[in-house]
């Protein structure tokens, strides 16, 4: 089918949309309302502090939260149109300005409004009004309190934009803008140096994702000539199979996602992103951001059906990526870093569901995960609250409110905080019937399904057969569960179960965090317990109706899971075996990491450090410092020697040295000309009009 | 006819172009931009025994000029001598770079 045709079928279908004049029609201002409460708290943060200031931080209460719930009835209601259609096939697409007419290229600020997009902005509206509820106690007593809310809905915004954009380049500028945010709330307290190294960290790494993402776009439109995601999907999936440009396109492709969601190589930045307000590392650097690889994946699923040893790439990566950052986890003293190496963890399932190509259950993993991330997060700030206040009341603020090893039984204190973690412990553990358990197992099965007669196992990942890369990362997923369960119940156990470590003179002060603050909490226990519901198994079809949202994500994503899922079927008894191995591993994790625990523990100050291979977990395999040896100081040793030195001043000086002599001689010539003598000023005349007498002559 | 004017005006401008490069007096020197103006006047009317009257217009247009500059050259040159108490174009180099 030729372009223009295509862009015709379209059009008319488009024309005869079933959500034309339906709420739908109002979805661009879904990032709009976010926007509108960037700009008012964007401005409330440029008034100096003055008397007013209460009367304008309630200003920003009322508007930061509000427009975040505002986005979310909207979503709700766009939802429900959505559902009481009964087949929606096609996008709901609307256009609303021409962005870049060069030539053939023609990109437009365009919305995609379909099962998946919706999706996703149920999850960043729903979970961020919670967050940023949360967020009105946590960041109450803060100087910068409205630019906080400035950036956190300005990061909404950039991050709807993602999700609803109609094209490669709209969603690249949501990209970028969840990008530049993120940069800005990691450096959000920028008076420590280490928080704005570890935004410039962040920042500097996601270059290199943009980048593939970049060339991925440019390899597209050389392709097929369009950046729409519709007719660039459907022009991509008409290639003839086995086209060579689907795979470059798609490695690419996942480069930018591996950048945006941390995976190997470039998931160093996100344990350092921690150094935002905690809030921020629930929004961004669990629940919503991080996913946006997982998204795009989903997204352009065409091109990876299309390409199965990309897939395989994207499943290895994803597994050895949760695997490795698993077993950090376990020696992170850092109750913050013990969660993010857990995000780069469960971001690596994701990855694995998207790459074996049941993109339904990667993308039910990132909402499941977004429930129990986020519910960990704000827990943990809950946490580090209480432990602030209790340090802020005895004067010893140096302490770090941070260790596990300064908590420990802080269950007697705050018992609601505990519950709600411990069920987000047992959900991302996998433990039935909560969240966590349907999606992991989701993807574990998969991954073991797919290792026989699919397309996957067939391809070959640089000679390696398919079915045995999919065994590796089938086997690589079993002992993440089993490290998900240690590290996680260490944790928990750290934090909530054994002696207080705090201080004796501090537990008095020690207390449940504000009602604003485990309200939110509570709302997303409730989430994670039953989450799981969303897409119940075959085997669990007792408990309501299965596989839900599959059946929801089938117009965008079914016909490439068909494509890659193959032929073979896992029966009833395997799929019970494969859940039993996983809950399994899970519940010998929780019993390693209890039986571990009765070692008892020092406060920070009264610990040695780690020594051997703890020593090694703990500094992260001392990637970081590889990493600074073999890149950042190369990089500015370049830059300073041979680039500052050498090229700028030499070439400088040449070039501003040879500048002046040259001007210098112009000058003198001219000034010689300009003698003041007339006698001299009529033969020049004389002489000229003989030259221009004699050219007309001559020609 | 024509050729013997055309030659007068030709050597008369000659004479002008000499006198302008050569000499350094002011007063000489605007005389002989004179003489050049004149000598193209000459060779207008001889060409408008040729070509019609336009040539005799255009002659009575560089008259009036040549007049109204006339009296500016010479205002000039008054006020030079005022100043300078001489005439000599090669002491006037003020302006030099």
């Amino acid at each position: 089918m030729s372009l223009p045709l295509l862009a015709l079928v379209q059009a008319a279908a488009a024309a005869a949309h079933p959500l034309n004049a339906s709420v739908a029609e109002w979805v661009w201002l879904l990032p709009l309302l976010p926007l509108l409460g960037a700009i008012i708290n964007g401005a409330l943060s440029l008034v100096p502090n003055s008397s007013d200031v209460r009367k304008f931080r309630a200003i920003t209460s009322l508007v930061g939260p509000g427009v975040l719930l505002a986005s979310f009835v909207l979503s709700t209601m766009i939802f429900l149109a959505m559902r009481d259609v009964p087949h929606i096939e096609a996008p709901f697409i609307r256009n609303f300005a021409t962005w870049m007419p060069v030539g053939a290229l023609q990109v437009n600020w365009g919305v995609q409004l379909d099962q998946l997009s919706i999706l996703m902005c149920l999850v960043i509206t729903g979970v961020g009004t919670l967050i940023h509820l949360f967020s009105v106690a946590y960041m109450g007593d803060d100087a910068s309190y409205a630019r906080y809310f400035a950036y956190l809905n300005l990061f909404v915004t950039s991050m709807l934009i993602l999700v609803l954009g109609s094209s490669f380049p709209v969603l690249f500028v949501g990209w970028e803008g969840v990008g530049l945010c993120s940069y800005l709330l990691i450096g959000f307290w920028f008076t420590e140096e280490a928080n704005v190294e570890a935004g410039k960290k962040a920042f500097v790494v996601n270059r290199i994702g943009d980048f593939g993402f970049l060339i991925a776009m440019f390899l597209i439109w050389t392709t097929v000539g369009t950046l729409d995601f519709t007719s660039a999907n459907a022009a991509l999936s008409a290639l003839p199979a086995g086209s060579a440009v689907l795979l470059p396109i798609a490695l690419f492709l996942f480069l930018g996602c591996a950048g945006k969601s941390a995976q190997i190589p470039l998931y160093i930045w996100l344990p350092d992103a921690m150094a935002g307000p905690t809030p921020v590392s629930a929004l961004i650097h669990a629940a919503t951001m991080v996913t946006a690889g997982v998204y795009l994946i989903a997204r352009t699923s065409p091109i990876f059906a299309g390409a199965p040893s990309a897939s395989l790439v994207v499943a290895l990566v994803g597994a050895l990526t949760a695997f490795w950052a698993a077993t950090i986890a376990l020696r992170q003293w850092d109750i913050k870093r013990v969660l993010a190496y857990s995000t780069v963890s469960q971001l690596g399932y994701m990855f694995i569901g998207v790459g074996v190509g049941a993109y339904s259950a990667g993308v039910f993993h990132l909402v499941t995960h977004a429930f129990f991330k986020a519910l960990l997060f704000l827990g943990a700030g809950s946490v580090i609250h209480a432990l602030h206040v209790a340090y802020h009341h005895t004067h010893r603020e140096t302490q770090d409110a941070q260790d596990l090893r300064n908590m420990g039984g802080l269950r007697r204190f705050m018992p609601a905080t505990a519950t709600a973690m411990g069920l987000a412990t047992l959900a991302i553990v996998g433990i039935p019937p909560l969240a966590g358990f349907f999606s992991k197992d989701e993807i574990l099965s998969s991954a073991y399904s797919r290792a026989h007669g699919s397309p996957l196992a067939n391809a070959t990942l640089l000679g390696i057969p398919g079915s045995a890369v999919l065994f590796v990362v089938y086997g690589l997923g079993m002992l993440t569960a089993l490290l998900t369960g240690i590290y996680m119940t260490r944790m928990l156990l750290l934090t909530f179960f054994g002696d207080n470590r705090t201080g004796k003179n501090e537990q008095s002060a020690l207390h449940e965090a504000p009602a604003l603050m485990t309200a939110p909490v509570l709302v997303l226990a409730v989430l994670t317990v039953v989450g799981g519901w969303l897409n119940l198994p075959e085997i669990a079809s007792s408990l309501g109706k299965v596989d839900r949202l599959t059946e929801w994500l089938e117009p965008v994503t079914g016909a490439s899971a068909r494509v890659l899922a193959g032929t073979t079927n896992v029966s009833s008894n395997t799929e019970l075996i494969l859940i039993l191995a996983a809950v399994g591993a899970g519940l010998l994790g929780i019993i390693i990491a209890y039986v571990t625990s009765r070692t008892p523990v020092l406060s920070k100050d009264e610990s040695p450090a780690d020594e051997g291979f703890a020593g090694v977990l703990a500094n992260a395999y001392g990637v970081d410092r590889v990493l600074d040896n073999i890149v950042v100081k190369p990089v500015s040793a370049l830059a300073s020697t041979v680039l500052s030195r050498g090229v700028d001043r030499t070439l400088d000086d040449g070039i501003e040295g040879s500048a002046v002599s040259l001007v210098r001689i112009a000058g003198r010539v001219g000034a010689r000309l300009q003698s003041g003598d007339v006698g001299a000023y009529a033969w020049l005349v004389a002489a000229g009009a003989l030259v221009i007498l004699g050219s007309l002559a001559l020609s | 006819m024509i050729t013997d004017s055309l030659i007068v005006s030709a050597i008369l401008f000659s004479i002008g172009v000499l006198g302008v490069l050569t000499r350094r007096n002011a007063i000489i020197l605007f005389m002989c931009v004179e003489l050049m103006l004149n000598a193209v006047n000459l060779s207008f009317v001889a060409f408008s025994r040729l070509h019609g009257v336009t040539g005799q217009v255009f002659v009575i247009m560089v008259m009036t000029i040549a007049a109204a500059e006339a009296a500016l050259g010479l205002a000039i040159v008054i006020s030079v001598f005022r100043h300078f108490e001489s005439l000599n174009l090669a002491d006037l180099k003020l302006l030099r770079g």
